[in-house]
């Protein structure tokens, strides 16, 4: 309960250090500990997505993940994708298509669509569905967000 | 020049246009603000000790082990906060007869459904509170629970409140006409029919939670709050913490996802307010998803027999209805639990010509989580009742379902006029509606395919609902019974010295495109460009009073006040500029940030006119005492409700050896009166849809027999994902409200309240060469196969 281990890893570019609970979700550690509260907790038990984040290059559930286990790792939450511009283009397209409300499923959204994306996803709507599929989103209709992945996928190939 | 048939013809009107949302950058860059973002200085965390069982005496609350443990700050009992909360009662005269006893924030002495809050720990840390919970001993006394709504009434049932002799909470009856007469009358053929629709809740992805500040040298609560209605929570602390109302602030930030859920008396939330009171310091409660799924309202779980009477040549003769609903052991505070059973009352047959109407609703105490009002309220059973049995009647005489619609559906010049219930109906556009509908489906397309396509063993159905859905409510929803619950909405319009517009309204965000819309209007009206006008919402010390929004009133009411602000203000300027002119209002307007002439030539930029009003008002007359600020407030006066309408239409495939429901496509037209912003509107009512079909096929909370939910997780409570999700096509009549002159109605409700019926109409379609037909929701492949074996037998 009480043990802790020290962790050395970068986040968004900067180099972290800590010294954590050893029970204490990566997800947990990145908002309490690193004040990046862009990445939510909807569930805690990795079906809702709404903490999706990319260690390593992988999207990877923040709540499926211990702080101890990204001891080493580069991780990049939705406050660097921001920063970087890596995510610029989903952004404006998610804005025009108005592919979100509330807006609590878009910053995981955002990290899995850029999964996709990545992979060099087809502008396929049924394979858009699938691959988002892991991300519960309970205020849109999905519809805008696939409409707002495609366009960024076919701007991308004009 | 400046009155309001002015403001739609303008070109930079801005109503109307599918301006994207400005805050959404914020909440795509991760730069949201929701409860569980903020953090104080000295601020602790709550975690709750629930009741494991659904009806347990409490014997004994042992806390000497968790008193000592790591990080515990305090540990509060039911007893404990009864000496500082004063207990609450969710009843309204106007529901005549609702009973419900008084509720505390911990359950004191009985615990009455499982995940009911017993014990709060207060700890430096979420996860140290909840180490000290497992520390928490409770002897518990297991009772007999009231679970199944079918025997809660049975005399030798156990009684959830001894007082009230039996678990009967409201119960009421709707008569106009003579049933019993009309359906005995020859040649009426009378289809009679059980509908169950499950229990299920709004899983909204970010949980309830409250972050609550006390500064006892102020005497002031501060409340963040994840919700609807800031005013309505205002008075709620106050009240029960015996706390002057100007003494609390409630802020609504960003909201996770609302729907209904978070706009009610949640004991875990008012524990966490009194502990900030009594330890004088913040206080976190952010609700896990287990504690979401046993703790926040559910809706719906209504058992209806009903009976459609039809002529041979497809006269709708009747209706007559039994509901029974469990609403769980206490009737919810303030709104109460007998909302949905009246709305069932109330609007079941609502679009048709109906002159003979019975309903019988009885609302019962169970063992369960509280119902209450859930997107939709009501809406998705009512239709699913007068259109399932109304395809059922097409069926029934060989007629065509939307033949049959268009034969019964009000008339649209028809208005206004009255439903058989008496509900007062005006502006509406059932037959334009259904028209437009079937042409944009392709529906005589479709028809013919569906015959090829069951010829080579593809089972496809099509069904149909036409709707009404309650918006814009009057204070004849909750005020008029003495419910602390504006009814109408304030706004207010500040030029500042930049010539920029700041605006504030009682309305709320949830990600419908509150603050979006609210922009839209102030721009248009005023006549500043759009980038140039910044929104404040969801705070009751910065906002206007008002109700907030839920009940699909935000844009019809808060947009109507914003409209009469912003021309209030317009009128002030025009004022001021005509006189630094020299020349007359009727002459002037404001066009994209500047006076001008009424062809649009610039005479003075705002920013000039206003910093001449705050900084050289020498120059100005004596008596010119401008207000470059003002505030209006509406509401609805001459309906009770302001009704839309819309007709929507699914079609689905069944696969038959697997019971699963595939839903191919949805289209939706929807009369919402004005669209001020179609992005919006479109992909609101496509969520709405994608709730209703959650409804009608997977969302179920399943309790055993003694009353454990079974499924509270959301591995095993199955929500709508994408790939299950069909396109939605959605198209607009747009039939304006004669209440308001923006002529807005609500749209946030509609899908969510239409289509349940359309999917069950599509289901039974499919079904319908089997001789198979199903009643019952969610429509699980385990319930469609069941009634594809029935029909085999």
């Amino acid at each position: 309960m009480s043990r802790s281990i020290d962790i050395q890893l970068r986040v968004n570019g900067e180099a972290v250090k800590a010294t954590v609970p050893s029970r204490l979700n990566l997800v947990d550690f990145l908002r309490g500990d690193l004040s990046l509260t862009g990445s939510h907790v909807g569930c805690e038990h990795g079906v809702c997505g709404a903490c999706t984040i990319i260690v390593d290059g992988n999207t990877v559930r923040g709540c499926l993940m211990l702080a101890a286990q990204a001891n080493g790792t580069e991780i990049t939450t939705i406050e660097g994708l921001a920063d970087s511009g890596q995510s610029a283009a989903l952004q404006a397209a998610f804005t025009n298509r108005n592919a979100l409300q509330c807006g609590f499923c878009t910053p995981g959204m955002l990290a899995s669509a850029l999964g996709y994306i990545d992979a060099g996803g087809a502008p396929d709507r049924d394979a858009i569905r699938k691959h988002i599929s892991g991300n519960y989103c309970r205020c849109t209709g999905y519809q805008s967000i696939v409409d707002a992945i495609c366009d960024v996928i076919e701007e991308a190939r004009t | 020049m400046t009155g309001p048939a002015h403001i739609f013809d303008k070109p930079n009107r801005y109503i109307g246009q599918p301006s994207p949302r400005v805050d959404a950058a914020r909440l795509l860059q991760g730069r949201g603000r929701f409860v569980d973002d903020e953090t104080l200085p000295r601020m602790v965390h709550a975690a709750f000790v629930r009741s494991p069982h659904a009806h347990a005496k409490i014997l004994e609350i042992e806390t000497t082990n968790a008193k000592p443990a790591p990080g515990v700050i305090a540990i509060y009992t039911g007893d404990d906060l009864a000496e500082h909360v004063t207990p609450y009662v969710g009843v309204l005269t106007h529901m005549k007869g609702l009973r419900s006893a008084p509720q505390h924030p911990l359950a004191v002495g009985i615990a009455r459904w499982q995940g009911e809050p017993v014990v709060m720990v207060i700890a430096t840390s979420r996860a140290l509170a909840e180490d000290a919970c497992e520390l928490v001993q409770v002897d518990y006394d297991e009772l007999p629970p009231v679970v199944d709504t079918e025997t809660a009434l049975d005399g030798d049932a156990p009684v959830i409140h001894p007082e009230f002799g039996n678990n009967l909470a409201w119960e009421r009856d709707v008569v106009a006409g003579d049933i019993d007469a009309a359906f005995a009358a020859p040649g009426v053929q009378v289809i009679e029919r059980e509908f169950r629709f499950g229990r299920h809740t709004g899983v909204t992805l970010e949980s309830r939670g409250t972050l609550c500040d006390f500064d006892p040298s102020e005497q002031q609560l501060t409340v963040y709050y994840s919700g609807q209605a800031p005013h309505m929570m205002q008075v709620i602390f106050a009240t029960h913490l015996d706390l002057p109302e100007e003494n609390v602030r409630v802020i609504s930030n960003d909201v996770g996802g609302s729907f209904g859920i978070k706009i009610h008396t949640y004991g875990d939330e008012i524990a966490t307010a009194a502990a900030a009171k009594l330890l004088k310091r913040p206080v976190k409660f952010i609700a896990d998803r287990f504690e979401s799924f046993v703790t926040d309202i559910h809706a719906r779980d209504h058992i209806i027999k009903a009976r459609m009477g039809v002529t041979r040549d497809g006269t709708i003769v009747g209706i007559d209805l039994d509901d029974l609903t469990g609403v769980g052991p206490f009737s919810m505070y303030p709104r109460t639990s007998a909302i949905e059973c009246n709305q069932i009352l109330n609007l079941t047959g609502a679009p048709y010509d109906l002159e003979n109407y019975r309903a019988k609703g009885r609302v019962v105490f169970q063992n369960k989580t509280l119902m209450c009002q859930y997107r939709g309220v009501g809406h998705p059973i009512a239709m699913a009742v007068a259109d399932g049995l109304l395809d059922d009647c097409a069926r029934a005489i060989g007629m065509d379902p939307v033949k049959l619609r268009q034969h019964n559906l009000m008339a649209d010049d028809s208005y206004p006029r009255a439903s058989a219930t008496g509900m007062k109906l005006d502006d509406l556009s059932h037959q334009r509606a259904l028209l437009k509908l079937t042409d944009i489906m392709d529906y005589k397309g479709l028809r013919a395919a569906q015959t090829g396509e069951r010829q080579n063993g593809i089972y496809r159905g099509i069904g149909f609902v036409s709707m009404v859905e309650v918006t814009n409510p009057s204070p004849m929803f909750y005020g008029v019974g003495g419910a602390s619950i504006a009814s109408q909405d304030g706004a207010t319009v500040r030029l500042d010295a930049g010539g920029a517009l700041h605006v504030s309204s009682s309305i709320t965000e949830q990600g419908q495109g509150t603050n979006a819309i609210l922009a839209q209007i102030a721009a248009g009206v005023f006549g500043v460009a759009l980038n140039r006008v910044k929104v404040t919402t969801g705070d009751t010390a910065t906002t206007p009073y008002g109700g907030g929004t839920w009940a699909s009133r935000g844009a019809g009411i808060g947009g109507e006040a914003m409209l009469q602000a912003a021309q209030a203000l317009k009128d002030q300027v025009l004022d001021v500029a005509a006189v630094m002119l020299q020349t007359t209002v009727d002459k002037l307007d404001i066009q994209d940030g500047a006076v001008t002439d009424l062809d649009g030539a610039i005479r003075l930029p705002l920013a000039d006119l206003a910093r001449t009003v705050y900084y050289r008002g020498n120059e100005l007359p004596k008596d010119l005492n401008p207000e470059l600020i003002a505030t209006r407030h509406y509401r609805v006066t001459d309906f009770p409700f302001v009704f839309t309408n819309a007709a929507m239409a699914a079609h689905v495939e069944v696969d038959i050896a697997t019971g699963f429901v595939k839903v191919l496509h949805f289209w939706a037209v929807e009369d919402c009166g004005r669209v001020i912003n179609p992005l919006l509107v479109d992909e609101q009512i496509r969520g709405g849809v994608v709730q209703g079909i959650g409804g009608a096929l997977y969302e179920e909370c399943q309790y055993s027999p003694d009353g454990q939910m079974l499924n509270a997780t959301m591995a095993d409570y199955m929500v709508p994902m994408a790939s299950e999700m069909p396109d939605i096509t959605v198209a607009h009549i747009e039939t304006l409200t004669k209440t308001s002159v923006l002529g807005a109605k609500g749209a946030g409700e509609a899908g969510t309240g239409g289509a349940p019926a359309a999917i069950l109409n599509a289901v039974n379609d499919a079904l319908s060469p089997l001789g198979a037909s199903i009643w019952q929701m969610p429509m699980t492949p385990e319930r469609v196969l069941n009634v594809i074996d029935s029909a085999a037998k």
